[in-house]
């Protein structure tokens, strides 16, 4: 049994953003975190293996730098660590990503007893699309919002968070299950994995590594390949400052409480 | 064949209703609206796409806000939602009657089903968009009023680069969405294959009566239990009554502020919220301290609002939650530290403690009420 987990590296988007002069984001100045939502998968994955003692294999595609949090992955607990990186991967949208990240985890071989973890939503691009375009492509069922995961032999039993209420889904192995934050709480990296994790090897996947395989066209990956295209970004103005009204007692908020009743607000 | 490419042979905009034990999601009417808008700045039919059992009394309110037709599908294997199911019973549809325009709602349905239409259909899919355009007049007076650019980048979105010719986009969908949390707007399109699909943000496109004749049309088609992979075992609503922001005038938010007592703090945004006939909201400081239930979370990855009147108390006001709330009519922030970026974008602010500024401001709205 094995258990594939999609992982992003993103900018940290709760911190501090510089944005360039025309309107792209200043990756450079930001700090890099792993998506947030993807440590709950992570998390999930590792609670299943200290359970049944599956093998857990981490994919991440993007550029090399994100070897290093594959090695974070791995003084978790994480088995491998893929790191699927090529120039004609880049500019891929989520059809095309998820194309991409299909056809690596095809090459290790979807069993029957297999699971595909992903985060719901990465915080850089929040789509919530590439979980269920991978589960698309190899052609697998999926439970989408994962707020509790329950394994009984080939079934898992899943509370799938709806913004009013659950519902409880069954389904069987092989699938995908996307995952937030009320599944878990992540775990931290544990002294010795932080040791034995740089000696342990990543796997790279290039295009030449991909290129064979029937997901992987030139016509369907990268920015070519992508269906959708940017055609611009921009940052929202910066609305005026309105009027601070001095003082913090009841003629202030007599003051107020004036404006609102003269605008017939209240 | 089918074959998303050959874009020309593709009409009019669908939209995805969505229904929840027979009842229409508000979402929906919201997407008819908008979808209304599209339809008519292309020349073409707006659409409904509805699936559930025994759903033809609710395909009926559609006509209110100007569907034209509505494909009702109706099967007890239709009745609560599954992917396999939906996804099946849509992508046959779309193969059969070519879109131009599928629209979703950006709930935890639309964002599960959507993806995966997408994927089958190969063609482009925008997540949780807050805004449409096929006119480009109207799109470039759009970014005019909601972004920095200069005019001649303005000028510039007329066209794209592909394949080494230029594009026009006139008309493509050109759909807009906040990314990174908020701090940058993309316009996306999808220009080489259709439908061009979105998934829409709840609560941002505005409901328009625009009532007419709706067509009901009941096409057959292909759907086996076997081909559900998923099996629903119950569907539960939450024990307490959700809270509705989307629909509220009036919403008094907390956040961080109120730690040092934080039942009162609740209870004073409480008494403050029932004065003024509104609802109580927070930032997603207080839902992951877990001092207030998911649904009372204003912001990116919370809800999307624009009341009357915001009022925020002890907010800093981080680019995620302004990116749900600073569309509010009027926003008023009482914040301790006047360096808060919240009163950037308040129309009224005070530099205070909000425990000792509440009670004052209702007593002060009291009043006010009482002299009127």
């Amino acid at each position: 049994m094995k258990i594939f987990v999609t992982v992003k590296q993103v900018p940290d988007t709760s911190g501090t953003v510089a944005v360039n002069p025309d309107g792209t984001l200043d990756r450079a100045s930001m700090q890099t975190i792993i998506n947030p939502d993807d440590m709950n998968a992570v998390e999930a994955a590792l609670t299943l293996k200290d359970e049944l003692g599956c093998k857990v294999i981490a994919f991440t595609m993007g550029p090399p730098p994100a070897e290093g949090m594959l090695r974070e992955l791995m003084a978790m607990g994480v088995d491998e660590g893929v790191l699927i990186t090529a120039r004609e991967f880049g500019g891929s949208d989520t059809y095309a990503t998820s194309q991409i990240i299909a056809a690596a985890i095809d090459t290790y071989g979807v069993e029957p007893e297999d699971i595909i973890l992903a985060g719901r939503q990465a915080i850089d691009g929040d789509t919530a699309q590439v979980g269920p375009q991978i589960a698309e492509k190899l052609h697998l069922p999926q439970v989408t919002y994962a707020g509790e995961i329950k394994k009984d032999g080939d079934t898992l039993t899943v509370k799938r968070i709806l913004e009013d209420g659950y519902m409880t889904v069954k389904v069987k192995t092989p699938c995908m299950i996307t995952c937030i934050k009320e599944l878990n709480k992540p775990r931290y990296m544990n002294i010795g994995g932080i040791f034995a994790c740089y000696n342990m090897p990543v796997v790279t996947m290039t295009y030449d590594t991909l290129k064979d395989h029937p997901l992987i066209d030139k016509s369907t990956i990268g920015l070519l390949g992508s269906p959708t295209n940017i055609l611009t970004s921009f940052t929202p103005p910066q609305k005026g400052a309105g009027q601070m009204l001095p003082g913090d007692g009841k003629e202030t908020t007599d003051k107020l409480a004036g404006i609102l009743a003269a605008k017939h607000i209240i | 064949m089918f074959n998303s490419s050959e874009i020309n042979a593709f009409k009019n905009v669908w939209v995805f209703c969505e229904q929840r034990e027979g009842v229409m999601m508000p979402t929906t009417f919201e997407l008819i609206s908008e979808g209304r808008k599209l339809a008519d700045e292309l020349g073409v039919e707006l659409c409904g796409i509805l699936l559930g059992d025994d759903v033809d009394g609710i395909a009926k309110e559609l006509g209110v806000y100007g569907a034209d037709k509505v494909y009702v599908y109706n099967s007890p294997l239709l009745k609560v939602f599954t992917t396999d199911a939906y996804a099946k019973v849509i992508v046959d549809a779309v193969e059969e009657w070519k879109p131009e325009i599928l629209l979703f709602g950006a709930s935890t349905i639309g964002r599960d089903l959507a993806p995966r239409c997408a994927a089958r259909l190969h063609t482009g899919l925008c997540a949780d968009c807050t805004h449409l355009d096929i006119d480009l007049a109207n799109y470039q007076q759009f970014l005019r009023e909601a972004s920095t650019l200069p005019e001649d980048r303005i000028e510039r979105t007329k066209s794209v680069r592909l394949a080494g010719e230029d594009h026009s986009v006139a008309r493509d969908l050109k759909m807009t969405r906040p990314a990174f949390g908020g701090h940058l707007m993309a316009s996306i399109i999808c220009p080489r294959f259709r439908p061009a699909m979105a998934t829409v943000r709840p609560g941002v496109m505005k409901r328009r009566e625009n009532p007419r004749e709706v067509e009901l049309l009941h096409p057959a088609f292909d759907l086996k239990p076997e081909d559900i992979k998923t099996e629903v075992v119950e569907v539960v609503k939450a024990g307490k009554k959700l809270v509705d922001l989307i629909g509220a005038d009036f919403i008094v938010s907390v956040g961080r502020g109120i730690s040092k007592d934080v039942e009162k703090g609740l209870a004073l945004a409480e008494e403050l919220a029932n004065e003024l006939g509104g609802v109580v909201g927070a930032s997603r400081a207080c839902v992951d301290a877990g001092w207030i239930g998911a649904d009372h979370q204003v912001g990116q990855t919370g809800k999307t609002v624009h009341p009357k009147v915001y009022i925020a108390l002890g907010i800093s006001g981080a680019i995620q939650h302004k990116a749900g709330m600073q569309e509010s009519e009027c926003i008023i922030a009482v914040n301790k530290n006047e360096n808060a970026p919240i009163f950037e974008c308040a129309d009224y602010g005070i530099v205070g403690d909000l425990f000792k500024v509440v009670p004052e401001l209702i007593e002060s709205i009291r009043a006010a009420k009482a002299a009127k």
